[in-house]
Parts: C-alpha cells; structure tokens; sequence
C-alpha cells in the first residue's frame, strides 16, 4: 500500500464518501440528525467504533480462519458499541437517552461492517486505525451538514441555542416542521449527492441499461 | 503454528475470541453501572422537579429534592402505604409485574394503558406550613406512543401547579408540541375537580372561551393533534378519577391518608 496517511484518512471525506459515494449508513443518517448535540455524539460514537473495530481486526487479521471471519468481525464490533453504549449511558446520559436504539444499531451499521471486511483484513494495524477514523469523518461530515440544515430549518436552533426565534415561543419564524420527520433527510442526503456529483463527475455511475426511444405516435401521447 | 484453516485452530480463535470480548464487556457494564444508576435517579429528579415547576438552572438537583418527599400510595383504599419500598420501587415496571397491577376492562381503560398498578407513587413538596405541592406520575396513550410524565397540583389539591411530559414519541411540531412551555403555561392556575360532575379538568378541541364558567377546567387542544390531545385529556382524566388518585386526593385533603 503506497497510500499516504493524509490520503487514508481524508479521501472518504468527500471523494470516497461513504454515505455519499457507497450509499452505506443510510438508516441513522434519517434518525439521527433532527438535533446537531444528537448526531454529533453519534458521529464520535461511530468514528470510534470504525477505528477500533480496523485496528482490532486488522491485528488479528493473520490468525482468522476465513470459514468464521464475519462472525468474528461482528464479535469485535459488537462488543465495541457495547461498551461504548455504557459509557454513553454513564457520562453522557440525556443523549444517549435519545439516541436509545441507535448506538446499538451502529453494529449493523455497513460502514463499519465494510470497512473491516473491504480494508482491515488485508493492511497493517495503524493504517486501518487511520482508515476507520477517515471514514468516521465522511460519515460525520454527511450527518453534521444534515443536522445543520435540520436543526436550523427545523426548530430554529444550532446546537440547542436559538438563532431564529419560533413563531410559537413568540418570534417571527415559521419552522418547517417537515425537516424534524425522518424522510426530510432523504431529500437533503439526495441534494447532497447532486450537488457533490455535478462538482466530481467521476462520481457518476454508468447507465446500466439504456432506456429505449418512445415510439408511441406523437398524436396518441 | 497449525494450518489456520483447521477445525482446531478455528475453534481455538473463535474461544479466545469469546473470552476476551466477555471479559471487554462484562469489565465495561460492571465499572460503569453506579454511574448509570446515579444518572437514572437523577434524570428521575430532575423529570419531577420539572413538572412541579421548581427547576431551579445552577442549583444541584439533589439538593433542590432534598424538600421532596417520595410516598407509595394504595391506589384502592387511597392511603400511604408501606407494600412497596419506595427507594427501589419501579411504577414502570410494577405496570407489567402481574402481582402488582391488574388487568383493565376496556370500558375503563381510558388512558389506553392496559394495567393499572396497585401502588402508585406521590411526591409531596413541603414547606414550612406543611404541604405545599403534591406530584403525581401520569401515562397513557397519545397518537403514535405512550406518553409519560408528571402532573403537580398545589396545596388545595384541587389548583394545577404545572405538567410536563418526559417520554413521548409524538409528531414533532404537532403532538410533540405537549413539550411547548407556552402550552404547559396554560395549565396552570386551573382546577381539576368541578362540583357536579368530578374531574372536570381536561383538553378541549379549539381554542378555550375565557368567558364560560368552565373554562377553569379547560385547556386549548393542539392543533393539528386533535388525536394526542385526546390522548392527554384521557390520561387526566384516568389519574385524576376514581382509577387513579382521586380517593387518595380525598383522603389526603381530610387529612386521612
């Protein structure tokens, strides 16, 4: 691997996404980000799991039987969101309280999952390590750019501190309440991609199949 | 070393494996749980500091409880009660546990709660003339989920002092707006039982006339939840009525409980 630090740990940033580019992740990327503090304890919690998760496959990666590795991949993750889910509980009770089950669900979260199986069975402990952080951000830039737009649009507020005072606590602005619902994600994570990919034409992917003319007469449509 | 690929070594990978991640967790769980625990009681405190109205921002939450006392009450004879211990008595969980809650008929069932428990917990706030607020747990059924809370209700026991949920899982800015503070202002100041027909307080659809009579009893409905809103007109309804804390309330005004 020729691959230097710099390139390992920002390229899933914006070139190899993995929310944008892999489309991995998708479903806490909805749940999550209704409240910035919210999605941005998830994003700590998932960069650290990936992180770990690489490095401690990566160490024992020479000793895996391939008949069992998934199922020892997912023993490492699995144990990881546990206890990171405990500490959670214990320093940072509030958010983990409304995080509830998506901690645990970064277990079968596929960044992670990809991650281990794609990069760590096959390079060296520190490069996964950084590679699993690198990947973190991507993930992170995704849901903290999301939650922006959510919190603000949504309920006025960044970070729980009002910057558009609502019309329902006596200010002038209207919240959209679409942007707290779950599908309103859908539509930002869709932009998103457009966006990065009218900058990064590379990013498109081949037709599959070309769509055959319409050969109705013109008069009958 | 073995062939990696080998029945022994994979099972040989797989133990240690199990070994090493058990004691990783058990390790975590066990250091971690007083810490929890405290986070627990505190978030507890702090939801029942919150409805009665006496969060005070800077002042430590054990100390604003120190005034709060917790008390187990039976629900049917409507008296204290020593069943329960109150310091490790869970009316969460006690409302799945079939030795302490009944089944409930449909037809009183109105907070859609399935089980009514036999104990229910009160916090009574004392000051120097005695009582001084009474906070009582609260739950039922509001559109998509369950909502829970409290309800405290200031020395006459009849004058809402302030309500607030902790749990819901309501539409934001539609149901969920029964976190709104100007909502829960509303509540307060208004009277929980009317002379001739009982619990008298509840939620009305639209908005309240201020210059009916009864409009002491009534609360705006949320618009755009007619459906949460019933579910919390249910809900007082249910806790405040001969269900839940009514006889308990009598007693307590007597001075018999």
């Amino acid at each position: 691997m020729t691959e230097s630090t710099k390139d390992i740990l920002f390229k899933p940033v914006i070139e190899n996404n993995p929310i944008a580019l892999q489309i991995l992740g998708i479903c806490s990327a909805l749940a999550v980000t209704s409240q910035m503090s919210v999605a941005f304890v998830m994003c700590i919690a998932l960069t650290v799991v990936t992180a770990f998760s690489n490095f401690f496959v990566s160490l024992v990666r020479d000793q895996i039987p391939s008949s069992i590795r998934i199922i020892v991949q997912m023993t490492i993750i699995a144990s990881l969101v546990i206890v990171v889910d405990q500490i959670l509980k214990a320093v940072a009770y509030d958010i983990s309280k409304q995080l509830s089950v998506f901690v645990g669900l970064i277990i079968t979260n596929c960044i992670v999952m990809g991650r281990a199986e794609a990069y760590a069975m096959k390079n060296p402990p520190m490069a996964s390590f950084l590679d699993g952080i690198g990947n973190g951000l991507g993930y992170s830039a995704i849901l903290m750019s999301l939650a922006v737009v959510r919190e603000l649009f949504g309920s006025g507020k960044l970070f729980g501190f009002e910057v558009l005072p609502v019309a329902s606590t006596g200010g002038w602005y209207i919240p959209n309440g679409l942007l707290l619902l779950p599908p309103s994600a859908f539509f930002l994570i869709g932009a998103f991609i457009w966006v990065l990919r009218t900058f990064k034409k590379d990013q498109v992917e081949e037709e599959e199949f070309k769509m055959a003319p319409n050969t109705q007469a013109a008069e009958a449509v | 070393m073995a062939n990696k690929e080998s029945l022994g070594n994979t099972i040989k990978v797989a133990l240690l494996l199990c070994i090493v991640c058990s004691v990783f967790v058990s390790a975590a769980a066990v250091l971690l749980r007083p810490l929890q625990q405290a986070n627990k009681d505190l978030d507890r405190k702090t939801n029942i500091l919150a409805a009665a109205g006496l969060l005070k921002p800077g002042v430590s939450i054990d100390e604003q409880f120190a005034s709060i006392t917790a008390k187990a009450v039976d629900l049917d004879t409507g008296k204290f009660t020593d069943a329960v211990d109150v310091v490790v008595y869970d009316q969460r969980k006690a409302s799945k546990d079939a030795t302490l809650s009944d089944e409930l008929s449909d037809d009183i069932d109105i907070a859609k709660i399935s089980r009514r428990i036999k104990y229910g917990m009160v916090y009574l706030v004392e000051g120097e003339q005695g009582i001084e607020k009474v906070i009582l747990p609260i739950k039922g059924s509001g559109l998509w989920s369950t909502l829970y809370g409290f309800l405290a209700l200031d020395a006459d026991l009849n004058t809402v002092a302030g309500i607030g949920f902790y749990e819901h899982a309501e539409t934001p800015g539609l149901g969920g707006e029964v976190d709104n503070p100007l909502w829960k202002a509303k509540w307060v100041g208004k009277q929980v039982y009317s002379d001739d027909t009982g619990v008298a307080l509840g939620v009305i659809k639209g908005q309240v006339d201020i210059g009916r009579p009864a409009s002491i009893h009534q609360i705006d409905g949320l618009s755009g939840a007619s459906l949460t809103s019933k579910g919390v007109h249910n809900l007082i309804q249910f806790w405040l009525g001969e269900n839940g804390y009514e006889s308990f309330l009598a007693n307590l005004k007597n001075g018999e409980a």
